[in-house]
C-alpha cells in the first residue's frame, strides 16, 4: 500500500497530440480515487502512465515516495482490472490468479493459501477449476479482482471495470467492488465515464477534461460547489439545466423572470466583476420544485409559470419537462458535454427544454400550467467564456446556503442515470448486495 | 437456410466428385505399390496379385532408408528453427513499432514470391565453397529461409488476435516480456504455432528442387529426391512398383501430422479472454 502522487505529469504522443497535461494529483494510502470524464479526456492514459504501460513525457510519478517514472510495470507492483477482464483463457481461474505469485516464486503453500483467501472473498471458491471461458461475466469481473488483489499491491488501478457488464450486474458490483476496497484498504484509482460510479464509489472525484483536471474533490462537493460549466454538467442526473441570463446589478435576468440571488451568492459574484454581462445559469432538476408544496421555503426561492410538456412518474420523484422560450446556451464547456452526450439537441424548436424533479406529492398534469419554485440558494453563475463558476468558492468550504443545502443533495446524488438504464440503487438487486452497500459519502 | 432436397443432391454429387478427382490418384498408387511387377501394366484398378515386396524391397535398400531418415531429421529441424525464429519475428511485427518494420515485412514477402528454381545454381556453387553440400545443413537453411516468410506471415496474423491487455496484465502481473510471450502469448496462439508448423513441416518434406540439387549421395538426399534414383530389378524392369511403395510411405507421416494437430488447429483456444 501506498501513496500515489502525479506531479505535473504530462503524456504527449509521438504524433504531437497532448493527451494528459501537467496533472497534479496526490492519492493518499488507502484513498479511493475516481478519474471521471468523457471519452478521450485522457483519464485511461493517467491509469496507464500510474501503471507504467504508457511513458511519462514529462512531469514526475511517485508510487511510495519512490519516483516511478522509469520503472516497469512489474516493478511497481501494482494490480491493475483491465475493462475487458484480460484474463489467461488457457488457464483456469486457480492458475489466473496465482500466476503473479507463481512469477515472484511464492512458495506452493503461499500460494494455495492466497488463492483460496480471494476466491473466498470474491465468492469463486467453486469455480477455481473452471476455464475463463465457462465463467459468466460477472465471475470473470471477479477473477479479475482476485488475480489483482491476492498479492497485496502498492494500488488498485481499475479501468473500467463494470462498463461491459449489464446494468442490474453493474449496480452489484459496483457495491462488491466498494466493500472490497474499503475492506483491504489498498490505495485504488478508478477510471470511469460513468458519473454515477464516480459519485457513488470514491472517497474523492477528479473529474478530466481534455487531458486537464477540472476539479478534485469529494462527489458532494463537485455536485453541490462545481468549478465550472463541464463539471456542473457531467455530474448529477439528470444534468444540470443551464440558460442564458444578463446579470445587471443585483439582478439576473434569465428566461425564467428576473432572479434576487441570495446575498452571499451575489457578493460573490459581484467580486467576479461587475456591469451589465452575459452569463449562463445553472439550476439543477431537483432545485426546482411545484410550488404548492414548498411551503414556508417560498419566499428563499422565485416563482414561475410554465406549461408541463411531458411528466415521467418514477414513482420516488417526478420528472416535469417544459420548455423555456430561449435561446440555447452556448459555451464551449457545453458543446463538449453534448457531444459525449452523443450530439443530443438540448433545445427544442421554440426554446429550451428545462428538466425539473418534482416531489411524488405534487399533482403536476402533462399539458397543464404549473406554478414552479425555483430555489435561488442553489442557482449557479457561469461564465460563457471561461465556464468558470461565479457563485461558488471551490477553494474554500463554500457559502452557508450550499451547507444547509447539502443534506436533500446527498441523498439525491445517488441516484441512477435514467430511470430506463438502471434500477434505482435502493433496490440494488439480487444477493441483498443493496443492505451492505454504503452510504455514497461515508 | 431451408436446404430443398434438389440442392442437397446437388451438392452431394459435386462433393463426390471433388472426393473422387482428389483421391483417385492416391487410390491408385496405393493400388499400384502392392501390385506385383508383372501385372503393374494390367490396367485394373485392383489389384489382382497383393504383394509387399514392393514395401519389403524400399526397405532394403539404402537408398530410402537413409533418404527416410534424413528427410526426417531436415524436415523436423528446419520446421523448429522456422517456426520459432518465425514467431519472435512475427510477435515482433504484430506488437512492437521499430525502424525498418516495413522493410522486414516486404523482404519477407519478396522471398516467399521468388521462384526457388533460380537460386539453386548459385547455391550449389555456394554451398560446395563453404563445404555445405550434401550436408543436413545445406538443406535445412533454404528450407528456414523460403519457409520464414509464410511462418512471419501466418503467426503475425494469429498474434494480433491475441488482446493486448492480455500481455498488459501479464507485465502487471510481474512477467518479463518473455515470460509474457512464453507463458501467455505462445500457449494461446498455439492454434496458430501448430498450423504454421504443419504448413512449414510439409513444404520441408515435400521439397524436390533443393533436395535434388544440393545433394549427391545418401548423407542428405531425402526421400523425394531418392525416388529418382530407384532402380528396377533389374535394368529392364520399371521401378514403378517401388516407387509407388516409397510414395505411398512417405504420405504417411504427413496424414499422421495433419489428424493429430487438426484438432489444435480447430480448438478455439482463446475463448473467454474477453468479453464477447
Amino acid at each position: 500500500m501506498a501513496e500515489i502522487v502525479l506531479d505535473h505529469v504530462t503524456k504527449r504522443f509521438p504524433d504531437g497530440a497532448l493527451a494528459v497535461d501537467d496533472v497534479n494529483l496526490t492519492i493518499a494510502d488507502g484513498e479511493f480515487v475516481i478519474l471521471v470524464g468523457p471519452s478521450g479526456c485522457g483519464k485511461s492514459t493517467t491509469l496507464n502512465m500510474i501503471a507504467g504501460l504508457e511513458d511519462i513525457s514529462d512531469g514526475e510519478l511517485r508510487i511510495g515516495g519512490e519516483v516511478a517514472n522509469q520503472k516497469s510495470p512489474r516493478d511497481r507492483d501494482i494490480g491493475m482490472v483491465f475493462q475487458n477482464y484480460a484474463l489467461y483463457p488457457h488457464m483456469t481461474v486457480r492458475e489466473n490468479m496465482a500466476f503473479s505469485l507463481k512469477l515472484a516464486k511464492a512458495e506452493q503453500k503461499t500460494v494455495d493459501e492466497r488463492v483460496n483467501w480471494a476466491a473466498g472473498i470474491l465468492d469463486l471458491t467453486d469455480h477455481l477449476e473452471r476455464k475463463p471461458g465457462q465463467l459468466s461475466g460477472g465471475q470473470r469481473q471477479r477473477v479479475a479482482m482476485g488475480r489483482v488483489i491476492v498479492r497485496t499491491p502498492n494500488a488498485f488501478l481499475m479501468d473500467e471495470p463494470l462498463s461491459n457488464l449489464d446494468a442490474k450486474l453493474r449496480v452489484q458490483m459496483r457495491t462488491e467492488v466498494s466493500r472490497l476496497q474499503k475492506r483491504l484498504g489498498t490505495t485504488t484509482v478508478y477510471v470511469t465515464h460513468d458519473q454515477v460510479e464516480a459519485m457513488t464509489l470514491g472517497d474523492r472525484v477528479a473529474v478530466m477534461r481534455g487531458g486537464v483536471i477540472n476539479q478534485v474533490g469529494p462527489p458532494e462537493e463537485l455536485y453541490n460547489r462545481p468549478a465550472n460549466l463541464f463539471v456542473a454538467g457531467f455530474i448529477g442526473s439528470p444534468a444540470m439545466n443551464f440558460l442564458p441570463a444578463t446579470v445587471k446589478g443585483d439582478t439576473v435576468s434569465s428566461p425564467l423572470g428576473d432572479l434576487r440571488l441570495p446575498d452571499e451568492r451575489r457578493r460573490r459574484l459581484a467580486s467576479n466583476g461587475d456591469g451589465e454581462r452575459q452569463v449562463i445559469i445553472g439550476i439543477r432538476p431537483e432545485h426546482l420544485e411545484d410550488a404548492s408544496l414548498v411551503g414556508d421555503k417560498r419566499d428563499q426561492g422565485a416563482v414561475f409559470q410554465a406549461n408541463v410538456d411531458l411528466l415521467e412518474s418514477l414513482g420516488s420523484d417526478k420528472y416535469a419537462y417544459f420548455t423555456v422560450k430561449s435561446e440555447r446556451a452556448s459555451a464551449r464547456h457545453l458543446e463538449e458535454l453534448a457531444e459525449d452526450a452523443g450530439g443530443v439537441e438540448m433545445a427544442t424548436e421554440d426554446g429550451v427544454q428545462v428538466t425539473a424533479r418534482l416531489d411524488a406529492a405534487s399533482d403536476a398534469k402533462e399539458d397543464q400550467e404549473l406554478e414552479f419554485w425555483l430555489d435561488l440558494r442553489r442557482v449557479h453563475v457561469f461564465d460563457p467564456e471561461s465556464g468558470e463558476n461565479l457563485t461558488v468558492d471551490t477553494v474554500e468550504g463554500g457559502d452557508e446556503a450550499d451547507r444547509q443545502a447539502e443534506e436533500p443533495a446527498k441523498l439525491r446524488e445517488a441516484e441512477p442515470q435514467g430511470a430506463a438504464a438502471e434500477p434505482p440503487r435502493t433496490e440494488a438487486g439480487p444477493g441483498g448486495a443493496a443492505e451492505e452497500e454504503p452510504a455514497p459519502d461515508a | 437456410m431451408n436446404v430443398t432436397a434438389r440442392q442437397r443432391v446437388g451438392w452431394g454429387a459435386a462433393n463426390v466428385i471433388v472426393v473422387l478427382i482428389a483421391a483417385i490418384p492416391i487410390l491408385w498408387l496405393i493400388s499400384l505399390s502392392f501390385k506385383d511387377p508383372s501385372t503393374i501394366t494390367d490396367g485394373s484398378f485392383y489389384p489382382h496379385d497383393w504383394t509387399t515386396a514392393n514395401y519389403r524391397g524400399i526397405f532394403d535398400q539404402p537408398l530410402f532408408t537413409h533418404a527416410l531418415v534424413n528427410s526426417i531429421g531436415i524436415a523436423l529441424i528446419a520446421t523448429f528453427l522456422g517456426v520459432a525464429l518465425g514467431a519472435m519475428a512475427a510477435y515482433a511485427i504484430a506488437r512492437l513499432n521499430f525502424p525498418g518494420k516495413r522493410l522486414l515485412v516486404a523482404s519477407a514477402l519478396l522471398i516467399a514470391m521468388f521462384p526457388a528454381i533460380s537460386l539453386v545454381n548459385p547455391m550449389f556453387n555456394l554451398w560446395r565453397t563453404l563445404g555445405i553440400f550434401d550436408t543436413w545443413v545445406g538443406l535445412i537453411i533454404p528450407y528456414m529461409t523460403f519457409s520464414l516468410p509464410l511462418s512471419i506471415y501466418t503467426l503475425s496474423a494469429f498474434f494480433r488476435e491475441i488482446p493486448w491487455e492480455l500481455e498488459r496484465a501479464a507485465a502487471l502481473d510481474g512477467a518479463t516480456p518473455l515470460q509474457a510471450f512464453r507463458r501467455v502469448i505462445i500457449p494461446l496462439a498455439a492454434p496458430g504455432v501448430f498450423t504454421t508448423a504443419i504448413l512449414v513441416f510439409l513444404y520441408c518434406w515435400n521439397d524436390f528442387v533443393f533436395a535434388i540439387s544440393l545433394t549427391s549421395t545418401n548423407n542428405a538426399r531425402t526421400v523425394p529426391a531418392a525416388l529418382a534414383f530407384f532402380t528396377g530389378a533389374s535394368q529392364f524392369e520399371q521401378p514403378t512398383g517401388s516407387i509407388a511403395a516409397a510414395a505411398v510411405v512417405i504420405t504417411i507421416p504427413v496424414v499422421i501430422v495433419v489428424l493429430l494437430f487438426q484438432r489444435r488447429i480447430v480448438a478455439g483456444l482463446t475463448a473467454g479472454a474477453v468479453k464477447g
